[in-house]
């Protein structure tokens, strides 16, 4: 039987900045059709490590391949399946939302785009803002029409930072529903970094706990709850955050 | 460079002079104003000195000229810095988009916008003080070209100070035509200048256009060798350009740059 190649491998990834150690070591992979949380503490490098993954930071040592493509040789065949949603970086606020949409389903390539943003505008509840400048409407809306951009080019890789960071609990689970959607249907490998442990617990298959650049655990959320005789995965999270559970308990 | 993504960042800055009036104006404002002011200054110093020397041609001429190499750099920098000021680089740069996509989409940009300027600039230079450009015809063309290219590259020069140094170094790259323009001999020969001044002037294409100017308005032949030196120093000046942003870009990607630029907007 062929092994399927995932969809992210990354592997000894490191960035240091002097003597600073942002990312230490870092080594996982990304199966499509999988929720991979990255979870850690600010300053624990999730950014930095999501950054490196987008091909806008150099890495120090290590390898990327997305979708087989190593992002350090072949950055554009790499980041043609690969789209992403922060909460700190919402689209240009001057344009409106289904400019914001055609602009970038355009540097993407997207086939019938037109077409395609119908879908999204759709999908994301947007139709009715289609003609409003993005820096006009309410965060949770600026949301909705990030994700929607990077829905464009029906990546195999979706990087999510924090997003649903600002979005009403209602909008947070429909949102929910349609990334893992996506990821169910579309076979699209999600890695999703957050601070809301029940959002993470719900959704993502693996869970990936950072901290000061390096993965301290790994594996499915239930698992490491049970594993490590948490309450639940955000007391299991103010652990790893405080440095309270010693790694090598953990794994005898 | 591929169609798509490079119309993407042309049809962006469309996008944005079409719904902003604000944008759209001081592209013709400020050329109308310049010759206008030029315009009776020059039909001044014609009333003043008699029909030995056309002031028209001369001085109007160059003013028209050197403002259209301007709004050609202007057109290249302002469709970076709409990038600059909309926090928008982590977006751009996270993109399959490579940096021949994205410079020819700034390049087509500024070539559109200061096409814009100059129809405007010979309307009236024509209609209101007779100045007759398109009666040089064919014979003005490498003459614009190799403003044109000139533009270009300090456009994407500029671009890559900005990329490199931040968003504060903005106000560095307006005046750059105007530090240019007394060694470039705009108003006045080349042989005016100090020595060292000349040296200067010589390695700037720009020069070339305007002694080749004077020597048409003067009922000379155009200096056809001068011009094509000119045109090849522009076009190694635009391979410098893009080596230099491509390997600012670079630097950026390997500190972080881009990444920081974008969390300003997060701060």
């Amino acid at each position: 039987m062929a092994v399927m190649e995932p969809v992210l491998a990354v592997s000894g990834l490191c960035k240091t900045y002097g003597a600073l150690r942002a990312v230490d070591g870092v080594t996982f992979e990304v199966a499509a059709g999988e929720i991979v949380g990255l979870v850690g503490p600010n300053g624990a490098g999730k950014t930095t490590t999501i950054n490196m993954i987008l091909g806008v930071l150099q890495t120090t040592a290590g390898a990327i391949r997305i979708d087989g493509f190593d992002i350090a040789r072949r950055r554009t065949q790499a980041l043609a399946n690969t789209n992403f949603a922060a909460a700190y970086a919402p689209l240009p606020g001057n344009l409106t939302v289904e400019q914001n949409l055609r602009v970038f389903g355009m540097i993407y390539c997207v086939k019938d785009l037109s077409a395609r943003i119908e879908t999204l505008l759709g999908e994301y509840d947007l139709v009715r803002h289609r003609k409003t400048k993005t820096g006009v409407l309410s965060s949770g809306e600026q949301t909705r029409v990030t994700l929607a951009k990077a829905m464009l080019n029906r990546p195999k890789l979706l990087l999510l930072d924090e997003p649903t960071a600002s979005i009403d609990p209602a909008t947070a689970r429909r949102i929910r529903r349609h990334i893992v959607d996506v990821a169910e249907k579309a076979g699209a490998g999600v890695l999703w970094t957050s601070h809301n442990m029940y959002e993470v617990a719900e959704v993502c298959d693996r869970v990936l706990f950072l901290s000061r650049g390096r993965i301290l655990l790994a594996g499915e959320p239930a698992a490491l709850v049970r594993e490590h005789g948490a309450a639940s995965l955000e007391d299991l999270f103010v652990s790893v955050a405080n440095e309270a559970l010693d790694p090598q308990a953990a794994a005898s | 460079m591929r169609f798509s993504p490079t119309a993407a960042i042309v049809l962006r800055q469309v996008y944005l002079l079409r719904g902003s009036p604000t944008r759209l104006l001081p592209m013709v404002a400020w050329v109308a104003i310049d010759i206008v002011l030029w315009g009776f200054i020059t039909r001044y110093l014609n009333a003043v000195t008699g029909p030995r020397v056309n002031f028209v041609a001369t001085l109007l001429g160059a003013v028209l000229l050197w403002d259209f190499l301007g709004r050609v750099m202007q057109g290249v920098t302002t469709a970076f810095f709409e990038d600059v000021w909309s926090r928008n680089f982590l977006n751009i740069f996270a993109t399959p988009l490579t940096i021949a996509d994205y410079l020819g989409g700034l390049v087509i940009t500024g070539v559109g916008t200061s096409l814009m300027g100059l129809l405007v600039m010979l309307t009236l230079a024509t209609a209101a003080f007779g100045l007759s450009f398109l009666g040089y015809g064919a014979a003005l063309a490498p003459f614009l070209l190799v403003l044109f290219v000139t533009g270009i590259s300090l456009g994407i020069l500029g671009a890559a100070i900005v990329l490199r140094l931040g968003p504060a170094s903005e106000w560095l790259i307006w005046p750059i035509p105007s530090l240019l323009s007394p060694f470039a001999g705009v108003f006045y020969p080349l042989s005016v200048l100090p020595g060292w001044m000349q040296a200067i002037g010589r390695a700037l294409p720009p020069s070339y256009v305007f002694e080749g100017m004077r020597a048409i308005v003067g009922g000379h032949a155009p200096p056809a060798g001068a011009l094509a030196f000119a045109g090849g120093l522009a076009f190694v000046y635009l391979l410098a350009a893009c080596w230099i942003f491509a390997a600012v870009y670079r630097f950026a990607i390997r500190t972080g740059l881009i990444a920081r630029y974008s969390a300003e907007s997060a701060s």
